[in-house]
């Protein structure tokens, strides 16, 4: 704080925020969130602004100006499927680019993990946990399963005071994101208000609609080397339209298994016309009546996770 | 005569140097994690220079990307064996080495008395010479 005030360093260096900002390569990792990424708009501004901040810290820091380490603790809310795994991966990416973390590894663990079974043993396991994540990022998925206030004996509370600890002594070392279904995370900061306190950016992740996750399946056939033809797309764009009504939608992880179940359904069409020549186009095709055999297009509201 | 000022006793790596800092401890596991070596922390009250195989304090952390979080169980070892000996070893396991390759003491006792030469006489006016640490005439456990 008491340099803040101090001369800064002779003849006021050159602040150049542009080369700064090409130098840092950061552009590639929007450019690619872009590209791989469909929707998502808060979530995208979100880490811009995070990306900025972290920029301007760095010249701030050249020029003498100290200042705390920015907090960056996460908590990522929102429905199945909205990609929240996949940004928090991306923003370990992120982070080490800026040169926040210094590994830019993704720990990825759930209650399991850090919780122990009998007295005495989570502490250990969590601290194994987060020395693991030292350096890159601690990635808690469904962290609401903590805290269990029906039993209070639980050993989560163990897990949370350690990892409240690790989340104030070592800010440097590690960030910690949390992530999980909107409504009930929201009850777990409640039962937690420390941690809530030590969490700086709450990043809310919505729902897709039907042409984004159109547009996320394409991507998804594209990245394995799949198309659609004409036919399939119109029929798929129903299939996602009459899906997204149904129970148990988890948006783009809905469109996965969907896709998978198609791709079943096209081998299986290959199969059964065995003795003609096949062209590499058709192995790459996805048609309409592959899409079209769904169960879900058969108007039966008879759910079971919908095939 | 006395060659070793402060009987310190000089094993490994920098032993000759001062104590390092934990930030030079963190540098020198950088390197070891750069070249993927897993590193280990092991402990002794037995100074001798022969006495290579030391306890373990924990498994060695072949999971470990960062310093920071061996340096959590350095400090943990220190915490529980303030008076003994640690040393910070890096394990190279590609094939043709698989053996150590850097070794370096992190902590020691607050005071080390040092070694004696011990004669034992044999027949024929033969003397056989051996090295003899002070500390080691007390029990395990209450060296230091």
């Amino acid at each position: 704080m008491s340099n803040a005030t101090e001369d800064p360093p002779a003849a006021a260096v050159e602040i150049n925020l542009e080369a700064e900002f090409a130098a840092s390569n950061i552009q590639e990792v929007f450019d690619k969130l872009e590209r791989e990424l469909v929707g998502l708009v808060p979530v995208k501004t979100r880490i811009r602004e995070i990306a900025a901040m972290l920029l301007v810290e760095r010249l701030r820091k050249r020029l003498g100006l100290t200042t705390e380490t920015p907090t960056l603790h996460m908590s990522f809310t929102g429905n199945p499927g909205t990609g929240k795994t996949t940004v928090a991966l991306r923003m370990a990416d992120i982070l080490h680019r800026l040169g926040y973390i210094r590994q830019g590894h993704l720990v990825s663990v759930t209650r399991d993990d850090l919780v122990g079974q009998y007295i005495g043993h989570t502490a250990p396991k969590t601290k194994e946990v987060v020395k693991r994540a030292m350096g890159g990022v601690l990635f808690i998925d469904e962290a609401y399963y903590l805290y269990r206030p029906e039993n209070e004996r639980d050993y989560g509370q163990e897990a949370i005071e350690i990892l409240l600890q690790v989340m104030e002594n070592n800010r440097d070392d590690l960030v910690v994101i949390l992530a999980g279904y909107a409504d009930r995370m929201e009850s777990f900061f409640h039962s937690n208000p420390g941690f809530r306190s030590r969490i700086a950016h709450h990043v809310d992740f919505p729902d897709y609609g039907r042409d984004e996750l159109l547009a996320i399946g394409k991507l998804m056939l594209d990245r394995q080397n799949y198309r659609l033809s004409p036919g399939a797309e119109t029929a798929f764009g129903a299939y996602i339209e009459r899906r997204m009504k149904r129970p148990h939608f988890a948006n783009a992880r809905s469109v996965r298994n969907a896709l998978d179940r198609a791709r079943l359904r096209q081998a299986n069409r290959l199969f059964a016309a065995m003795g003609q020549p096949l062209s590499r186009d058709a192995l790459m095709t996805i048609e309409e009546q592959d899409i079209r055999a769904s169960r879900v297009f058969l108007g039966a509201p008879k759910d079971k996770g919908a095939a | 005569m006395m060659s070793n000022h402060g009987n310190r006793i000089t094993q490994g790596q920098f032993s000759y140097l001062p104590d390092l800092t934990d930030e030079q401890i963190s540098a020198q596991i950088r390197y070891a994690l750069k070249n993927k070596w897993a590193l280990g922390i092991e402990y002794t009250d037995d100074p001798h220079p022969r006495n290579t195989y030391w306890e373990m304090f924990g498994n060695p952390m072949f999971d470990l990307k960062d310093p920071a979080g061996i340096l959590i169980e350095i400090n943990n070892c220190r915490k529980t064996f303030p008076n003994y000996y640690i040393r910070v070893t890096a394990f190279d396991s590609t094939a043709g080495w698989e053996t150590p390759r850097m070794s370096y003491i992190v902590n020691r006792p607050k005071k080390e008395p040092g070694f004696g030469v011990a004669r034992t006489e044999g027949p024929g006016r033969q003397i056989s010479y051996r090295v003899h640490s002070y500390a080691t005439d007390k029990p395990e456990g209450e060296r230091y």
